[in-house]
Protein backbone atom coordinates (compact mmCIF):
# COMPACT_ATOMS: atom_id res chain seq x y z
CA UNK A 1 0.00 0.00 0.00
CA UNK A 2 2.66 2.64 -1.15
CA UNK A 3 -0.60 4.62 -3.68
CA UNK A 4 -0.78 7.81 -1.05
CA UNK A 5 3.01 8.07 -0.98
CA UNK A 6 4.93 10.52 -2.69
CA UNK A 7 6.39 9.06 -6.07
CA UNK A 8 10.01 9.12 -5.13
CA UNK A 9 9.69 7.71 -1.80
CA UNK A 10 6.99 4.84 -2.78
CA UNK A 11 9.85 4.06 -5.48
CA UNK A 12 12.09 4.00 -2.79
CA UNK A 13 10.08 1.66 -0.93
CA UNK A 14 9.84 -0.92 -4.11
CA UNK A 15 13.60 -0.41 -5.05
CA UNK A 16 14.45 -2.11 -1.31
CA UNK A 17 11.61 -4.43 -1.23
CA UNK A 18 12.65 -6.04 -4.66
CA UNK A 19 16.31 -7.11 -2.94
CA UNK A 20 17.81 -9.10 -0.62
CA UNK A 21 19.00 -7.90 3.21
CA UNK A 22 22.32 -7.90 1.95
CA UNK A 23 21.53 -6.02 -1.15
CA UNK A 24 19.11 -3.50 0.95
CA UNK A 25 22.45 -2.46 3.01
CA UNK A 26 24.39 -1.41 -0.02
CA UNK A 27 21.52 0.60 -1.42
CA UNK A 28 21.25 2.44 2.22
CA UNK A 29 25.24 2.87 1.81
CA UNK A 30 24.41 4.19 -1.32
CA UNK A 31 21.94 6.91 0.14
CA UNK A 32 25.00 7.21 2.78
CA UNK A 33 27.39 8.20 0.31
CA UNK A 34 24.61 10.66 -1.95
CA UNK A 35 23.54 12.52 1.38
CA UNK A 36 24.06 16.08 0.59
CA UNK A 37 26.15 18.43 2.61
CA UNK A 38 25.12 21.22 4.56
CA UNK A 39 24.35 24.24 2.65
CA UNK A 40 26.80 26.75 3.88
CA UNK A 41 23.91 29.36 5.25
CA UNK A 42 23.32 26.50 7.87
CA UNK A 43 27.33 25.85 8.58
CA UNK A 44 26.83 27.52 12.24
CA UNK A 45 23.34 27.30 12.40
CA UNK A 46 21.66 25.48 15.42
CA UNK A 47 19.81 22.73 13.84
CA UNK A 48 17.40 20.31 15.47
CA UNK A 49 19.56 17.06 17.00
CA UNK A 50 17.44 13.76 16.70
CA UNK A 51 18.72 12.68 20.35
CA UNK A 52 16.67 9.29 19.14
CA UNK A 53 19.83 8.23 16.98
CA UNK A 54 22.71 6.40 17.90
CA UNK A 55 25.26 9.17 16.23
CA UNK A 56 24.76 12.56 16.31
CA UNK A 57 22.35 13.73 13.92
CA UNK A 58 20.87 16.76 13.31
CA UNK A 59 17.87 18.08 10.95
CA UNK A 60 16.19 21.13 9.64
CA UNK A 61 13.29 22.22 6.84
CA UNK A 62 12.48 24.90 4.92
CA UNK A 63 9.08 25.38 3.63
CA UNK A 64 8.60 27.31 1.09
CA UNK A 65 5.63 30.23 1.31
CA UNK A 66 4.69 28.67 4.58
CA UNK A 67 1.43 26.75 2.65
CA UNK A 68 0.30 23.19 2.81
CA UNK A 69 0.55 22.66 -0.96
CA UNK A 70 4.23 24.76 -0.93
CA UNK A 71 7.46 22.42 -1.27
CA UNK A 72 9.39 21.39 1.50
CA UNK A 73 13.17 21.63 1.38
CA UNK A 74 15.28 19.03 3.86
CA UNK A 75 18.79 19.62 5.31
CA UNK A 76 20.69 17.36 7.43
CA UNK A 77 24.33 16.96 9.27
CA UNK A 78 25.26 13.59 9.49
CA UNK A 79 28.55 12.19 10.60
CA UNK A 80 30.65 9.90 7.60
CA UNK A 81 31.46 8.10 10.83
CA UNK A 82 27.73 6.85 11.38
CA UNK A 83 27.09 5.79 7.68
CA UNK A 84 23.47 4.25 8.96
CA UNK A 85 22.60 7.13 10.64
CA UNK A 86 23.64 9.31 7.37
CA UNK A 87 21.65 6.51 5.52
CA UNK A 88 17.74 7.05 7.09
CA UNK A 89 18.49 10.68 6.71
CA UNK A 90 19.10 9.68 2.93
CA UNK A 91 16.54 7.49 2.32
CA UNK A 92 14.14 10.37 3.18
CA UNK A 93 15.54 12.86 1.62
CA UNK A 94 15.91 11.23 -1.44
CA UNK A 95 12.06 10.03 -0.79
CA UNK A 96 10.74 13.41 0.09
CA UNK A 97 12.63 16.86 -0.61
CA UNK A 98 10.88 18.95 -2.82
CA UNK A 99 7.60 17.20 -2.27
CA UNK A 100 4.49 19.31 -0.98
CA UNK A 101 4.04 20.00 3.05
CA UNK A 102 0.84 18.46 3.15
CA UNK A 103 1.96 15.37 1.40
CA UNK A 104 4.89 14.73 3.80
CA UNK A 105 2.64 15.12 6.24
CA UNK A 106 0.26 12.25 4.91
CA UNK A 107 3.39 9.94 5.43
CA UNK A 108 2.30 7.53 7.96
CA UNK A 109 4.26 7.80 10.87
CA UNK A 110 5.50 4.14 10.82
CA UNK A 111 6.61 3.85 7.12
CA UNK A 112 10.27 3.27 7.27
CA UNK A 113 9.31 -0.08 8.16
CA UNK A 114 8.53 -0.98 4.53
CA UNK A 115 12.08 -0.91 3.71
CA UNK A 116 12.58 -4.05 5.34
CA UNK A 117 15.29 -2.89 7.13
CA UNK A 118 14.68 -3.97 10.46
CA UNK A 119 15.70 -7.19 9.60
CA UNK A 120 19.57 -6.23 8.89
CA UNK A 121 19.30 -3.06 10.72
CA UNK A 122 17.81 -4.34 14.16
CA UNK A 123 14.81 -2.96 15.08
CA UNK A 124 16.66 -0.87 17.48
CA UNK A 125 18.42 0.99 15.04
CA UNK A 126 15.30 1.83 13.55
CA UNK A 127 13.79 3.92 15.98
CA UNK A 128 16.11 6.36 15.19
CA UNK A 129 14.55 7.05 11.49
CA UNK A 130 10.91 7.11 12.83
CA UNK A 131 12.07 9.70 14.90
CA UNK A 132 13.81 11.74 12.07
CA UNK A 133 11.01 11.71 10.44
CA UNK A 134 8.66 12.76 13.44
CA UNK A 135 11.00 15.73 14.04
CA UNK A 136 10.04 16.70 10.50
CA UNK A 137 6.68 16.41 10.53
CA UNK A 138 6.58 18.56 13.44
CA UNK A 139 9.17 21.38 12.37
CA UNK A 140 6.77 21.53 8.96
CA UNK A 141 3.73 21.95 11.26
CA UNK A 142 5.42 24.84 12.82
CA UNK A 143 5.84 26.51 9.68
CA UNK A 144 2.79 25.96 8.02
CA UNK A 145 -0.56 28.31 7.87
CA UNK A 146 -3.55 26.51 7.28
CA UNK B 1 50.22 -21.15 14.22
CA UNK B 2 49.05 -18.49 16.26
CA UNK B 3 50.43 -14.99 15.81
CA UNK B 4 53.26 -14.00 18.23
CA UNK B 5 52.33 -11.71 20.93
CA UNK B 6 52.92 -7.96 20.25
CA UNK B 7 56.37 -7.45 22.02
CA UNK B 8 55.23 -3.22 22.27
CA UNK B 9 57.27 -1.83 25.14
CA UNK B 10 53.90 -0.26 26.23
CA UNK B 11 51.73 -3.31 26.77
CA UNK B 12 54.66 -5.43 28.86
CA UNK B 13 53.34 -3.86 32.24
CA UNK B 14 49.20 -4.89 31.88
CA UNK B 15 48.97 -8.21 33.88
CA UNK B 16 47.84 -10.16 29.93
CA UNK B 17 49.55 -8.14 27.76
CA UNK B 18 48.82 -10.70 24.94
CA UNK B 19 44.96 -9.29 24.90
CA UNK B 20 46.49 -6.28 22.77
CA UNK B 21 47.98 -5.50 19.37
CA UNK B 22 49.03 -2.42 18.19
CA UNK B 23 47.88 -0.47 14.53
CA UNK B 24 51.93 -0.92 13.99
CA UNK B 25 51.83 -4.73 14.65
CA UNK B 26 48.58 -5.96 12.62
CA UNK B 27 50.07 -3.51 9.66
CA UNK B 28 52.90 -6.02 9.93
CA UNK B 29 51.07 -9.16 10.29
CA UNK B 30 48.60 -8.12 7.33
CA UNK B 31 51.99 -8.00 5.51
CA UNK B 32 53.13 -11.20 5.91
CA UNK B 33 50.47 -13.84 5.80
CA UNK B 34 51.86 -16.43 7.37
CA UNK B 35 50.34 -16.54 10.51
CA UNK B 36 46.55 -18.27 11.51
CA UNK B 37 44.87 -14.38 11.89
CA UNK B 38 41.92 -13.28 11.71
CA UNK B 39 41.22 -9.51 12.16
CA UNK B 40 37.23 -9.04 13.02
CA UNK B 41 35.17 -5.64 12.97
CA UNK B 42 32.57 -4.67 15.53
CA UNK B 43 30.81 -1.63 15.41
CA UNK B 44 27.65 0.02 17.17
CA UNK B 45 26.87 1.37 13.18
CA UNK B 46 25.48 -1.11 10.96
CA UNK B 47 26.62 -0.17 8.27
CA UNK B 48 30.45 1.48 9.33
CA UNK B 49 32.22 -2.26 8.09
CA UNK B 50 30.78 -1.29 4.78
CA UNK B 51 32.17 2.20 4.35
CA UNK B 52 35.98 0.67 4.09
CA UNK B 53 37.83 -1.81 6.61
CA UNK B 54 41.01 -2.97 7.79
CA UNK B 55 41.90 -5.17 4.17
CA UNK B 56 40.84 -8.78 5.05
CA UNK B 57 38.90 -8.15 8.38
CA UNK B 58 35.45 -9.27 8.46
CA UNK B 59 32.39 -7.90 10.15
CA UNK B 60 30.81 -9.03 13.27
CA UNK B 61 27.78 -7.31 14.35
CA UNK B 62 26.62 -7.92 17.46
CA UNK B 63 22.89 -7.90 17.18
CA UNK B 64 22.89 -10.78 14.37
CA UNK B 65 25.38 -12.47 14.64
CA UNK B 66 25.50 -12.85 18.30
CA UNK B 67 22.41 -12.87 19.28
CA UNK B 68 19.65 -14.92 19.27
CA UNK B 69 16.95 -13.66 16.84
CA UNK B 70 14.51 -14.79 19.23
CA UNK B 71 15.36 -15.92 23.24
CA UNK B 72 17.05 -12.76 24.78
CA UNK B 73 20.44 -13.89 25.33
CA UNK B 74 23.67 -14.68 22.79
CA UNK B 75 23.68 -17.44 20.04
CA UNK B 76 23.85 -21.02 21.06
CA UNK B 77 27.71 -23.56 20.61
CA UNK B 78 26.21 -24.20 17.36
CA UNK B 79 25.39 -20.89 15.78
CA UNK B 80 28.82 -19.54 17.23
CA UNK B 81 30.53 -22.64 15.37
CA UNK B 82 29.08 -21.57 11.91
CA UNK B 83 29.71 -17.63 12.53
CA UNK B 84 33.24 -18.34 13.59
CA UNK B 85 33.48 -20.98 10.36
CA UNK B 86 32.49 -18.27 7.95
CA UNK B 87 34.72 -16.24 8.68
CA UNK B 88 37.62 -18.91 8.54
CA UNK B 89 38.11 -19.46 11.98
CA UNK B 90 39.30 -22.25 13.73
CA UNK B 91 39.75 -22.75 17.23
CA UNK B 92 43.24 -22.47 17.47
CA UNK B 93 43.32 -18.80 15.15
CA UNK B 94 44.02 -15.64 16.24
CA UNK B 95 41.28 -13.13 16.61
CA UNK B 96 41.80 -9.20 16.93
CA UNK B 97 38.80 -7.26 17.00
CA UNK B 98 38.33 -3.92 16.44
CA UNK B 99 35.75 -1.58 16.11
CA UNK B 100 34.16 2.58 16.40
CA UNK B 101 33.18 4.23 19.53
CA UNK B 102 36.21 3.59 21.42
CA UNK B 103 35.82 -0.12 21.01
CA UNK B 104 32.83 -0.62 22.77
CA UNK B 105 31.25 -3.11 20.43
CA UNK B 106 35.09 -4.99 20.03
CA UNK B 107 35.07 -5.36 24.06
CA UNK B 108 31.78 -6.88 23.73
CA UNK B 109 32.30 -9.34 20.73
CA UNK B 110 35.94 -10.09 22.83
CA UNK B 111 33.76 -10.97 25.63
CA UNK B 112 31.30 -12.75 23.98
CA UNK B 113 34.35 -14.77 22.27
CA UNK B 114 35.45 -15.36 26.07
CA UNK B 115 32.54 -16.99 26.96
CA UNK B 116 32.69 -19.71 24.28
CA UNK B 117 36.58 -19.72 25.53
CA UNK B 118 37.88 -18.79 22.76
CA UNK B 119 41.64 -19.44 23.49
CA UNK B 120 43.92 -16.11 21.46
CA UNK B 121 41.55 -13.36 21.20
CA UNK B 122 43.01 -9.77 21.38
CA UNK B 123 41.77 -6.31 20.96
CA UNK B 124 43.38 -3.56 18.44
CA UNK B 125 44.52 -0.77 20.91
CA UNK B 126 42.49 2.17 20.29
CA UNK B 127 40.06 0.65 17.68
CA UNK B 128 38.75 1.81 14.47
CA UNK B 129 39.85 5.66 15.50
CA UNK B 130 43.37 4.28 15.90
CA UNK B 131 43.59 2.91 12.38
CA UNK B 132 42.08 5.82 10.69
CA UNK B 133 44.15 8.40 12.07
CA UNK B 134 47.50 6.88 10.97
CA UNK B 135 46.01 7.23 7.60
CA UNK B 136 46.29 3.62 7.28
CA UNK B 137 44.58 1.60 4.21
CA UNK B 138 40.94 0.70 4.22
CA UNK B 139 38.85 -1.03 1.88
CA UNK B 140 35.70 -1.80 0.25
CA UNK B 141 37.01 -4.90 -1.58
CA UNK B 142 34.43 -7.93 0.37
CA UNK B 143 37.31 -10.06 2.60
CA UNK B 144 36.55 -14.21 1.38
CA UNK B 145 37.71 -16.91 3.78
CA UNK B 146 38.29 -20.60 3.14
CA UNK B 147 35.34 -21.92 5.95
CA UNK B 148 37.08 -23.31 9.13
CA UNK B 149 36.05 -26.40 11.33
CA UNK B 150 35.44 -24.75 14.62
CA UNK B 151 33.94 -27.20 16.97
CA UNK B 152 30.88 -26.96 19.06
CA UNK B 153 31.77 -25.71 22.33
CA UNK B 154 28.77 -24.62 24.68
CA UNK B 155 29.21 -21.24 26.37
CA UNK B 156 30.39 -21.08 29.98
CA UNK B 157 28.91 -17.73 31.48
CA UNK B 158 29.02 -18.17 35.10
CA UNK B 159 32.92 -17.22 35.52
CA UNK B 160 32.62 -13.56 33.62
CA UNK B 161 29.20 -13.46 33.08
CA UNK B 162 26.18 -12.17 36.15
CA UNK B 163 22.50 -12.48 35.26
CA UNK B 164 20.16 -10.33 37.26
CA UNK B 165 19.73 -13.22 40.47
CA UNK B 166 23.65 -13.37 40.64
CA UNK B 167 23.19 -9.25 41.02
CA UNK B 168 21.01 -9.76 43.71
CA UNK B 169 23.04 -12.08 45.67
CA UNK B 170 26.28 -9.86 44.80
CA UNK B 171 24.72 -7.25 46.97
CA UNK B 172 27.13 -5.65 49.36
CA UNK B 173 30.25 -7.16 47.37
CA UNK B 174 32.23 -4.29 45.02
CA UNK B 175 30.28 -3.29 42.25
CA UNK B 176 31.19 -1.00 38.89
CA UNK B 177 29.06 1.24 37.40
CA UNK B 178 30.39 2.51 34.67
CA UNK B 179 27.77 4.87 33.05
CA UNK B 180 27.79 8.62 32.65
CA UNK B 181 27.33 10.53 36.43
CA UNK B 182 23.92 11.39 35.28
CA UNK B 183 22.70 8.33 34.39
CA UNK B 184 24.55 6.78 37.77
CA UNK B 185 22.07 9.23 39.46
CA UNK B 186 18.94 8.87 38.07
CA UNK B 187 19.05 11.99 36.72
CA UNK B 188 18.92 10.22 32.93
CA UNK B 189 17.35 7.37 31.99
CA UNK B 190 20.28 7.02 29.05
CA UNK B 191 23.31 8.48 27.93
CA UNK B 192 23.74 12.09 26.93
CA UNK B 193 22.51 12.73 23.27
CA UNK B 194 21.28 8.58 22.96
CA UNK B 195 17.96 6.83 22.93
CA UNK B 196 16.88 5.51 26.10
CA UNK B 197 16.06 1.48 26.55
CA UNK B 198 13.13 2.13 28.28
CA UNK B 199 13.70 1.85 31.90
CA UNK B 200 10.81 3.04 34.05
CA UNK B 201 13.32 3.80 37.09
CA UNK B 202 16.31 5.50 36.79
CA UNK B 203 19.59 5.25 39.57
CA UNK B 204 21.89 2.56 39.99
CA UNK B 205 22.16 -0.91 41.78
CA UNK B 206 22.86 0.12 45.26
CA UNK B 207 26.46 0.37 46.78
CA UNK B 208 27.98 0.46 42.73
CA UNK B 209 31.00 2.56 42.69
CA UNK B 210 30.71 5.26 39.46
CA UNK B 211 33.87 5.07 37.23
CA UNK B 212 32.60 6.00 33.81
CA UNK B 213 34.45 3.84 31.11
CA UNK B 214 36.19 6.24 29.37
CA UNK B 215 38.38 6.98 32.47
CA UNK B 216 40.07 4.18 30.92
CA UNK B 217 40.57 5.78 27.85
CA UNK B 218 42.93 7.83 26.76
CA UNK B 219 42.20 11.30 24.25
CA UNK B 220 42.92 9.11 21.59
CA UNK B 221 40.97 6.14 22.37
CA UNK B 222 43.70 3.77 23.57
CA UNK B 223 44.06 1.99 27.12
CA UNK B 224 45.62 4.16 29.64
CA UNK B 225 48.99 2.58 31.15
CA UNK B 226 48.72 0.28 34.00
CA UNK B 227 49.75 2.92 36.43
CA UNK B 228 46.58 5.04 35.87
CA UNK B 229 44.46 2.35 35.45
CA UNK B 230 45.61 1.03 39.20
CA UNK B 231 45.49 4.77 40.24
CA UNK B 232 41.81 4.85 39.71
CA UNK B 233 40.45 1.33 40.09
CA UNK B 234 42.38 0.19 43.06
CA UNK B 235 44.07 3.61 44.93
CA UNK B 236 40.91 5.58 44.65
CA UNK B 237 37.97 2.72 44.54
CA UNK B 238 39.28 0.61 46.78
CA UNK B 239 39.08 -2.52 44.29
CA UNK B 240 41.62 -4.99 45.08
CA UNK B 241 42.69 -7.90 42.15
CA UNK B 242 41.32 -10.76 44.18
CA UNK B 243 37.89 -8.83 44.46
CA UNK B 244 34.32 -10.42 43.14
CA UNK B 245 33.58 -7.92 41.23
CA UNK B 246 30.68 -7.45 38.90
CA UNK B 247 30.47 -4.45 36.22
CA UNK B 248 27.17 -3.49 34.24
CA UNK B 249 26.51 0.08 32.10
CA UNK B 250 22.79 -0.07 29.87
CA UNK B 251 22.79 -3.13 27.95
CA UNK B 252 26.38 -4.31 28.54
CA UNK B 253 28.86 -3.03 26.06
CA UNK B 254 30.64 -0.20 27.59
CA UNK B 255 30.91 -2.34 30.95
CA UNK B 256 32.65 -5.11 28.39
CA UNK B 257 34.93 -2.34 27.71
CA UNK B 258 35.81 -1.61 31.82
CA UNK B 259 35.91 -6.12 32.25
CA UNK B 260 38.32 -6.02 30.09
CA UNK B 261 40.41 -3.49 31.44
CA UNK B 262 40.19 -5.03 35.20
CA UNK B 263 40.48 -9.28 33.48
CA UNK B 264 42.83 -7.94 31.31
CA UNK B 265 45.31 -4.83 32.00
CA UNK B 266 44.90 -5.23 35.80
CA UNK B 267 44.68 -8.97 36.19
CA UNK B 268 41.67 -8.92 38.04
CA UNK B 269 40.41 -12.74 38.99
CA UNK B 270 37.13 -12.54 38.87
CA UNK B 271 35.16 -9.89 37.27
CA UNK B 272 32.04 -10.28 35.82
CA UNK B 273 29.80 -8.40 33.27
CA UNK B 274 26.10 -7.97 34.22
CA UNK B 275 24.95 -7.69 30.43
CA UNK B 276 21.59 -7.38 31.66
CA UNK B 277 22.57 -4.24 32.68
CA UNK B 278 20.20 -0.91 33.61
CA UNK B 279 17.55 -1.97 30.90
CA UNK B 280 16.71 -4.83 32.76
CA UNK B 281 17.75 -3.95 36.48
CA UNK B 282 16.16 -0.50 36.07
CA UNK B 283 12.57 -2.21 34.62
CA UNK B 284 12.59 -5.55 37.36
CA UNK B 285 9.78 -5.23 39.86
CA UNK B 286 11.13 -5.19 43.41
CA UNK B 287 14.77 -5.29 43.27
CA UNK B 288 16.41 -2.13 45.01
CA UNK B 289 17.82 0.76 43.22
CA UNK B 290 19.59 3.68 44.93
CA UNK B 291 19.35 7.34 43.32
CA UNK B 292 21.72 10.25 43.64
CA UNK B 293 25.05 11.07 43.07
CA UNK B 294 28.14 9.26 44.22
CA UNK B 295 29.38 10.04 47.60
CA UNK B 296 33.01 12.29 47.10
Amino acid sequence: MTEALPAPFAELIDDFQAVSAQDRLQMLLELSDELPDLPERYADADLEQVHECQSPLFLTVEVERGTPDAPVSLFFKAPREAPTTRGFAGILHTGLDGQPASAILDVPDDVVFRFGLAEAVSPLRMRGMVAMLARIKRQIRDKVTV
Amino acid sequence: MPAPRDENPAFAEYAHPDRLVSTQWLADRLADETADLVVLESDEDVLLYDTGHIPGAFKLDWHTDLNDPVTRDYVDGKRFAEVMSERGIGRDTTVVIYGDKSNWWAAYALWVLSLFGHPDVRLLDGGRAAWTAEDRELTRDASTATPADYPVTERDDPPIRAFRDDVLNHLGKPLVDVRSPGEYSGELLHMPDYPQEGSVRGGHIPGAKSVPWARAAQEDGRFRSREELSSIYEQEQGLATSDDVVAYCRIGERSSHTWFVLTHLLGFEHVRNYDGSWTEWGNSVRVPIETGAPAS
